[in-house]
This record gives structure tokens, sequence and C-alpha cells, in this order.
């Protein structure tokens, strides 16, 4: 699929990187004992580190390393052994060192890739540049007062991942695609929990447009585009302001620009104007950081099952299509409930149910995979009903939303209300000749030729003995009936 | 004076134990000292009243037969040491106000071990200077006059010029201090002291408001070896809380003492002997090589032969840090704010007002060798020019135990003596600076006087973690010299 | 390597130290100087030599992730020029 900007100058296609703040998981800061948790009280997690005081030194939470290592496992990346924390300097209210403890030439992890799903059952590949570790700022308040902005350091110090794309996004919905499969990862990884609106995980994205074959022309940087509808939305935006700076015979500069939610327009960031000169060096209050390989394999070893080899065994294995394997891996819980509704079952049945009525009444009832409206030992029970006849898939439908509803095993709700399908051929036969006497003008119809008829007879029998009768015999009776 | 204040930190340690004296007693003679000597402005900040507690506390202890290494020794510390409750300065108007409320690793530890810190002693801005004129807060004075004219304010030396004074005057028995390029050895030598600078790694940086970070390194200044060896004992070891801090054994420094240096070597760089060494100081230093021959040990001579170049990868290295660690002082947390319509109009005018000439102007060189383009050119060549530097160390350590050379190019100066350019001053540390560079163990002893009546010393290098032969030497030497000059007065 | 006036200012706005325009031409002569001292390390060969960035011959030592210090906020705010509602107060940053 190919995604262009038609111009008057002709088609223009989008370049796009992206480059994602991941907090990482863990319950103290990158380089100081103080607390994770979001939502405190304003400079309560913070320790005399977090706010710089005189004479405060770092120590690495060998968690966060790991957490580091474990992502850049999971993106299939070089993992560099050796790895250097640097100064990043610059002057900001939220940032109290003065300098960000960042990496810079040397990251902990190199390059890497992700593989998209989109929309169309596809898959398109991501090069990642690198992956490096990082502290967070503080947070900076300017709504509270008039005049004044207010700084909470509560994140100042928390550990990042910084995972950089290459430029190998064209378009908006593949921008989507990359940030939803990466989070994706790194939730199954247990690295990031990817909460966007609480800010774990944050987007600047790198937008460039160029014609066809052209080399890369100059991208504009849009900082912390916080939903992926924002992304995508900036992007588009972002992509048409360029289009017609161009085709008006200006220039893209590179710049920093702010995506505004409201207006659906990126701005360029006035108090970012002058350059930046970060003066990056090593952090003398640090050593090089040496892994080993051993330690690296032990990490590997532990690993989990990861989305794209989920969906291939998936595929494999229960014979789903690439589409449908691709929606149930998306989530590692989801793709559980699928497994343990689909074990000893019809795996398409399953994957039908799971992601048809059993979805639709989880976002109905705004309910999660962890608290679903039906268990999957329930939901799996209901397609054993179907599987051995004891019920019609219409009437499953019924049977579901009782379970919804009253939380009862199918078995019982099928029972209690007498839904047991009826396969006795006599009292279907019994049924039909009822239905055939009544309904003589009808049949002659039929066999002079109306064959649409058949449908009325099957609906008038399923009536008559309450939408229990075997669809299957009804029709093959009745066939045999009319002949 | 007081008979107590002319006590070294191994006899009152004995007077005390002997109950000759109390520590209540020990501490009120020095304090009586300290507030006879306020013209040497050597204290920033005095805490008489936390100084008694802690002696009468001392006393209790010493009563009870637990008494620390340093139990009731009044001592100093240098405003670079965060203390809790305590306005801690580093001669800084940024940091004019600032009280910490935590305290440094070091400054804990001497309070553990039974330490009376009777206040916070001047140095050089952020100590950064060689003369202690650069303090926030006035000059600090060196107890010693020349001969020939005693009216003549001569400075201490720094940056820990406020500790030296304050030893040198019998104010206190020991003080700490801090060393980046020589800032405890060039002081103690303009003073008439001992200092130490240990292995960095050695003691822990934790709560001492940075300069330099890959180079600063806490120490002992004090009046006789053993004291140092002494005081050192109890400022070492490793913290969990600082990255580069040694776990390494503590040995008995004390115990190293032995007077023993029999088949010895001791490396003399000829490097160390530039034209326009002053005839008083090569002679000190042939004089030293004597000593230690006549203890027996050989002097082998060795070359170090990037040492001309340590004193400008120093001055990238070290204003390089220095830029990055002193952005922390932007007025917004704590220390100086000088209210702008913006914030970052905030911050230069709050940094401006803050920062003294000397810090502004080498935190302004740190930024451009850092900067874009210019970072290669000058911050990762000094980077190497350091390790070349340190591996022509670890050479000479190949075939030598010790280095002896001299500590200072010359005696201690007059206030406002030194002319309008840097670098004048910066030479000061061109002995110190290349020990500094490679992270050794450096020692200043006094070994004599120069020809107008002033103290000199003669530096001592060790193998890293090898603070022991450096004591060692030391004290073979200051017996052998016999160095038992006081500034007047005393 | 000379420094002019417009680097000197560039230098001092990184820095966000507050520079006079009447200080400027002496500082540039004064940092050109320095500058000028420093740069004597062109001539020491460094070919091949790997940057020394540490002395510290150590292994970077690595904490356990446990929560063990913070929750104490009038620590962090005890020295606070200004503080309203638990929060450090700079004056409003527009962006
Ligand atoms: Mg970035
Ligand atoms: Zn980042």
């Amino acid at each position: 699929m190919s995604y262009v900007i038609e111009g008057e100058t002709g088609d223009w296609e989008l370049v796009i990187g992206l480059e994602v703040h991941a907090q990482v998981i863990s319950k103290s800061k990158l380089f100081s004992g103080a607390a994770t948790d979001f939502g405190a009280e304003p400079n309560t997690q913070v320790s005399l580190v977090d706010a710089a005081m005189p004479g405060m030194l770092p120590v690495i939470n060998e968690y966060c390393i790991e957490q580091g290592v474990r992502t850049g496992l999971g993106l299939k990346a070089k993992i560099n052994l050796t790895s250097v924390f640097a100064r990043k300097n610059y002057f900001y209210a939220d940032l109290p060192q003065g300098y960000q403890i960042s990496q810079y030439e040397y990251p902990i992890v190199g390059e890497g890739e992700v593989i998209l799903d989109m929309p169309d059952g596809s898959t398109r590949t991501v090069g990642i540049e690198r992956l490096h570790l990082e502290q967070d700022a503080g947070k900076s308040l300017h709504d509270q007062h008039p005049s004044k902005s207010f700084i909470d350091l509560n994140r100042s110090g928390v550990a990042l991942m910084e995972i950089v794309s290459k430029p190998d996004m064209r378009s908006p919905e593949e921008a989507a695609a990359y940030i939803t499969k990466l989070r994706s990862i790194l939730r199954y990884l247990g690295s990031c929990d990817g909460n966007m609106a609480e800010g774990s995980m944050r987007c600047d994205v790198n937008v460039s447009v160029r014609k066809a074959g052209e080399p890369y022309r100059t991208r504009a940087e849009i900082k912390n585009v916080n939903s992926i509808r924002f992304v995508h939305q900036a992007i588009e935006y972002e992509a048409r302001r360029q289009v017609d700076l161009y085709e008006e015979g200006g220039q893209v500069v590179q710049e920093t620009r702010l995506f505004d939610a409201n207006k659906g327009e990126t701005r360029s960031m006035r108090s970012k104007e002058h350059a930046h000169d970060y003066r990056y060096f090593p952090d003398p209050d640090l050593l090089p950081l040496n892994l080993t390989q051993d330690y690296v394999d032990a990490i590997k070893a532990t690993l989990p099952e990861l989305p794209d080899e989920k969906k291939e065994r998936f595929i494999r294995d229960y014979h789903l299509s690439a589409y449908d394997a691709g929606l149930l891996v998306a989530d590692q819980a989801t793709a559980d409930f699928f497994e343990s509704v689909a074990k000893g079952r019809d795996p398409k049945m399953a994957c039908n149910w799971v992601m048809g009525d059993f979805s639709a009444a989880m976002n109905r009832l705004g309910r999660t995979i962890d608290n679903p409206p039906v268990s999957a030992a329930n939901l799996g029970g209901l397609i054993d009903l179907i599987a051995d006849d004891t019920i019609s898939g219409r009437l499953a439908k019924e049977v579901f939303e009782l379970m919804v509803e009253t939380g009862k095993a199918p078995a019982v709700i099928v029972d209690e209300k007498g839904l047991r399908q009826v396969t006795d051929t006599g009292a279907i036969e019994a049924s039909i000749d009822a239905v055939l006497a009544a309904n003589g003008d009808k049949v002659e119809q039929y066999r002079s030729g109306k064959d649409k008829l058949f449908g009325f007879f099957v609906g008038q029998v399923m009536k008559a003995t309450g939408g229990k009768a075997n669809p299957a015999l009804v029709n093959e009776i009745l066939k045999k009936k009319l002949g | 004076m007081s008979e107590l204040t002319k006590l070294t930190m191994a006899e009152a340690r004995e007077g005390l134990k002997a109950k000759r004296f109390t520590a209540v007693e020990l501490t009120k003679a020095h304090l009586a000292a300290v507030g006879a000597a306020r013209g040497l402005n050597a204290f920033v900040t005095e805490t008489p009243d936390l100084a008694l507690e802690r002696a009468k506390l001392s006393d209790a202890k010493l009563a009870k037969g637990e008494a620390g290494p340093l139990e009731g020794l009044p001592i100093g510390m240098k405003d670079l040491f965060c203390t809790e409750g305590v306005r801690s300065t580093a001669c800084s108007r940024i940091l004019e106000n600032f009280v910490p409320t935590y305290e440094s690793t070091v400054s804990g530890k001497l309070k553990d071990a039974g330490a009376v810190v009777l206040g916070k002693t001047a140095l050089d801005e952020f100590a950064m200077g060689s003369s202690n004129e650069t303090s926030a807060f006035g000059p600090v004075t060196n107890p010693w006059k020349r001969k020939s004219d005693p009216s003549v304010k001569l400075v201490p030396g720094g940056s820990s010029g406020g500790s030296a004074a304050a030893v040198s005057a019998r104010l206190v028995m020991g003080a700490t201090g801090t060393d980046t390029g020589g800032s405890i050895r060039q002081p103690a030598s303009f003073c008439g002291l001992v200092g130490l600078k240990p292995t960095y790694g050695r003691c822990s940086r934790w709560g001492i408001v940075a300069f330099a970070s890959s180079l600063d390194q806490a120490g002992p200044m004090t009046r006789t070896v053993r004291d140092a060896a002494i005081m050192l004992g109890s400022m070492v070891g490793y913290d969990p809380k600082d990255s580069t801090s040694a776990n390494v054994a503590v040995p008995n420094f004390e115990a190293a003492l032995t007077g023993d240096i029999r088949g010895m070597k001791v490396g003399i760089p000829k490097e160390y002997r530039p034209d326009g060494l002053s005839a008083e100081i090569s002679k000190l230093w042939a004089d030293g090589i004597g000593m230690l021959k006549d203890a027996g040990a050989t002097p082998v001579e060795i070359s170090l032969p990037h040492t001309k170049y340590a004193l400008p990868t120093y001055y990238i290295v070290a204003p390089a840090e220095c830029s990055s660690n002193l952005a922390r002082y932007d007025g917004v947390r704590y220390g100086k704010r000088v209210e702008g319509k913006t914030l970052d109009e905030m911050y230069a005018k709050s940094r401006a007002a803050g920062f003294g000439k000397e810090v502004r102007r080498r935190i302004l060189i740190g930024t451009y060798v850092l900067s874009a383009g210019y970072y290669d050119a000058y911050y990762i060549k000094a980077q190497k020019v350091r390790r070349l530097i340190a591996d022509d160390f670890a050479k000479a350590f190949e075939t030598v135990d010790v280095i002896l050379t001299p500590t200072a190019p010359s005696a201690a100066f007059g206030q406002g003596e030194t002319d309008d350019n840097p670098i004048t001053m910066w030479l000061n540390d061109i002995f110190t600076i290349p020990t500094s560079l490679a992270g050794l163990p450096g020692l200043s002893v006094p070994t004599g006087l120069s020809a107008d009546g002033l103290p000199l010393g003669l530096q001592l290098i060790g193998r890293p973690f090898d603070e022991e032969t450096v004591l060692k030497v030391a004290e073979v030497m200051e017996r052998a010299a016999g160095f038992t000059a006081v500034p007047a007065g005393i | 390597m000379s420094l002019d006036k417009a680097t000197v200012k560039n230098i001092a706005n990184l820095a966000r130290l507050e520079v006079r325009e009447d200080e400027l031409d002496h500082l540039a002569g004064e940092l050109s100087n320095i500058l000028q001292f420093v740069e004597q390390l062109a001539e020491v060969n460094t070919d091949g030599v790997a940057p020394m960035t540490s002395v510290a011959h150590m292994e970077l030592p690595r904490r356990r992730d446990e929560v063990t210090d913070g929750n104490y906020p009038e620590r962090v705010l005890a020295n606070a020029p200004e503080r309203i509602d638990g929060f450090f107060v700079v004056p409003k940053v527009v962006e």
C-alpha cells in the first residue's frame, strides 16, 4: 500500500521516523532509590540525588539495565557489551542537574527491527536504530498560576528507554502500527506498561516529505505526541504543511515542533528556538557499563514468546489466518485467553467467538481481558455444546448473552431454559409433516420451481420446535419430503 | 596560646585516654584559639555549640571506654563538605545560605570516629584556585610571615587554604581538604603541614560539592605524618553511594609507619626540574633525596615524559567537568536566585551574581571545549594525553616504589601579588596536577624553610592505593628533616 | 584559537551566565589566552590512544531495584528560593 500526498507538482512521499521514550518498569529510579509510582504528591518520590543537591552521585539500578537488555533482545537487536553513560547538558526548570544522564556514542542496544502488522494483514519491517537508557526529567506545570510555573520532581530520574527507529515508515498508518506493535512487544516483555495517557510511553515524530526516488529532505521533529490518534493527525498535518511549503517555493527548516491537539496542528516551539548544543561527554560519576555474554544469554533464556513468534505458531498450529492470528497476539492476555478457549476445540471457532461476541461484550461492558465477561472455561464449554450438536450456533448466541448476564455455565443455562437441540428424527419429521400440511399451497409453488421457499419451510419448522431442532436434520428431512 | 592547642592528634589521643584533660577542655582551648584568630579568616562558619555538645559526648564515650579513633579531637571541615544543619557554602555567593539536609560520607565518618568539628573552613570558591583569594567571603591569611617583611599578608595556598591556615595556626588539630589538582598538597606546603591526597576512589565523594568529578578527592591536613595516618583511617572506605568509590581493604595506616625504608627505590623524575625552578626548591629537593639515601633508600632517576602537558590537560578536563557539575546551581531548588522576567533570564542573572570571576571563567572554558565542533580537538585530545600521563606513572612504578618531587614551585606568596593572568596562578599546581590526573596518592611533607623563613614541602607519590608506602616514607623524611618551625606567635 | 565576542556571547548563553557587553572584549582576550595555552596538546602524538574517562580501575557498581530513598519532601524543598503547595516555583515558562 502506498500513501502519497498529491501536490500540484506531483506526488509526495512521507518519510517518518519515531523516537519513543518508554518508561522502564522498575520499583526505583535509574540512579536513585526513590520510588517510581505514578500520581504521588508533588516532590515526595524524590531523593536528594533526583533533586541534584550538591555532592549527590548516581548509582545505577541493575534491574533497569536488565530491562534495557531484555527489550533489546525483544527487538531482535544487537546488545552492546560495553556502553557508556554520557551527560546531555542543557538548562530547564525540571532538569535538576542541568544535564540528563543518557547514552550517546555508546548505547546499550544497537540495531534491531520491528515487524508491523498492517490492517490488511500484510507486514512491513521497520529498522531500529538504537535503544539507550536515560533519566526522565521532572514535570513542569504551567497552568497553576498566572505568572509562575510549578516544578514537581517525582519523575526526575525515572528510567527511560529511548527507542529510535530508522526513517522507515511511509504513512501515518505505518507509524500507528509501529507504536501499536512496539507497545505490544514492551508489554509482553514486561519492560514498559505502554500507558500513553500516563506518559509512560511518549513519542517524538520525525517527519519529512520527498518526491519518489529523492534522497531524504529536511525533517521536522514533533515533540511529545501522546496518543496514537494524535500521531496520525500530527503526521498528516505536518506532511501537508511541508508539501504546501515546498510547492509555494519555500523550504522546510529543521526544527522542533509541538502538536496542538485542540487545533490538530503543529507549530514551531519558540522556546527551543536557539540552537541546542548539548555538549555530551562521558559522565565522570559513572564508569562504562560492561556486560558479559553470559549475562545477556541468561536474560535471553527468560524471554517470553513474543507476538511475532506467537503469531507464527497460531498460524501453524491453529491454522488461523495471518489477520486473525495478528489480532489475537496483539495483547498477551487475549492470546492466552484464546489458547485456553481453543484447547482441544476447533481453533477457528474459538477465534471467532473470542474476537466476535466475546470482544463485543467486553467492549460493551467496559471489561478487560483480566476481568472477562465470560470465563475462558465457560466460553470453551459453549463451543463444546455447539460442537456436539447440543445447541445450534444461532441458539449459542442467546446462550452466550445469558452467560454474560448470569455468569452461569452454558450447560446449566441450556438445561434450565430447555434449549437442548432436538435431534430426534421422529419428532422433527412430525413437526415437518405438520408444517407441510398447513402450507399446502406453498408446497405446490415450491414443487413447481420456486426453490426459494425452502428457507420458509426451515423457518417454520424451527419456529414450531422453538429453535431447538437440529438445523442439519431439518434440512435433510425437508429435502427428502419435498423431494 | 594554650598548651593543649600545641598537641598533635596522637598526643591528644593519649592525653584524653590518660585523663590528663577532657575533650571539653581540649575543645574549649581550640575554640578560644579560633576566636583569637578571626583575623586569619580561616573559618566561614564556626559551630562552637555543636562542638561543645560533641565534646561532652566524647567525654562520656571516653569514660565508658567506647572512644572512637578520633574521639574528642578538634578538627576543621572544609566548607566543600555538606554538613547536615550547618550552612555549606563552597565559599560561593550562590550557596551562601544553603543548609544541607544531609551529611557527606567523609564528614559523617569523621564525626562517627569522634572528631569534634569546630566549624567550616574557607576555600577558593568551589575549590577553584590556589591562593584562597577567589572565596566569596574574603581571602584567608597564612599564619606564617616573611622574615624580611612580617607585615605582608601571605596566602595560605588553595583551595583548602582555610583548613591549612587553621591547622597551621593551631586552631584545630587537623582538617579536611579536597584536592582536585593540588588543593591539599600546595596549601600544606605553604603552611608547613602534612597534606595527603589519597588515591582516587579511596574517599567517598558523596556529599562533597563537586568541582571535577574524575579528579576530586578528599584527604587529611595535619601537622604530622602520624596524624595524617590517624585521620585518613577515619575518612576512607567503600561507599555504595559513590559509583567511583573503590571497594578495597582499609589498612591500618598508622601501622605502616615503621620507619624502615631500607632498600626502597625512590623515583626522581627529571621532568620536574624545569628551567626556572628556583635554587631554593632545587636544594630542598636535593636535601630530601639525601634524607632518603641516609635512611637506606635508593634514588632512581625516572622519566615522566608527558609531565609538561599535564597542566594544559588539566585545564581542559577540569573546566569541562566543572561546567557541567555547576549547572545545577540555577536558583530553582536551592541557592541564590536573582529574579528575571523569564526562566532563562533568571538563570543567567542568578549564575552571574552567584559565581565569582574564576568560576565563571572556568565554566566558560569548560563549555567551550565541550561544544560542538571543539569536543574532539580539546576534550578528547586531553583525555588521550591524560592516559599517556597515567601510563608514564604506571611505567615508572614498575621500577620504583615511590616518587619524590617538590610540592610547589615556590613558598607562599603575598595576597594580591600575582598578576592578572590566570595561568600564572595555575602554575602553582604544576607538580601536583600530574598525580591528580593519574589518580595516584600524593602527600606533601614540610622539610625545610625558605630563605625568607617560609615553609616548603616535598611531594611523595605512590602507587594506586599504596598510601601506606607514601606515609611510611613521609614519616622518615619528617624525622630526618626535623621540621620544628612554627608560625610567628605560636 | 582566538575567540571573538560573538563566540563568547554564545558560550555564555549556553552556560546561562549573564555577561555584560562591556566585559566581552576582556573575556574574549582572556579565554583566547587560555585556549592558546591548552592548545600545546596538539603537539602530542596520541594516535591509537584511547581517551581516559576515569582513573578508577573497577566495574560500574549496580544497586538492587529497591525503594530505599525519597519520601521526604521537606528535605528536598528546605532550601527552595520559592515554593507553593509542595512545588518548586519558577517564572512562567511559555512553550
Ligand atoms: Mg531524542
Ligand atoms: Zn531521550
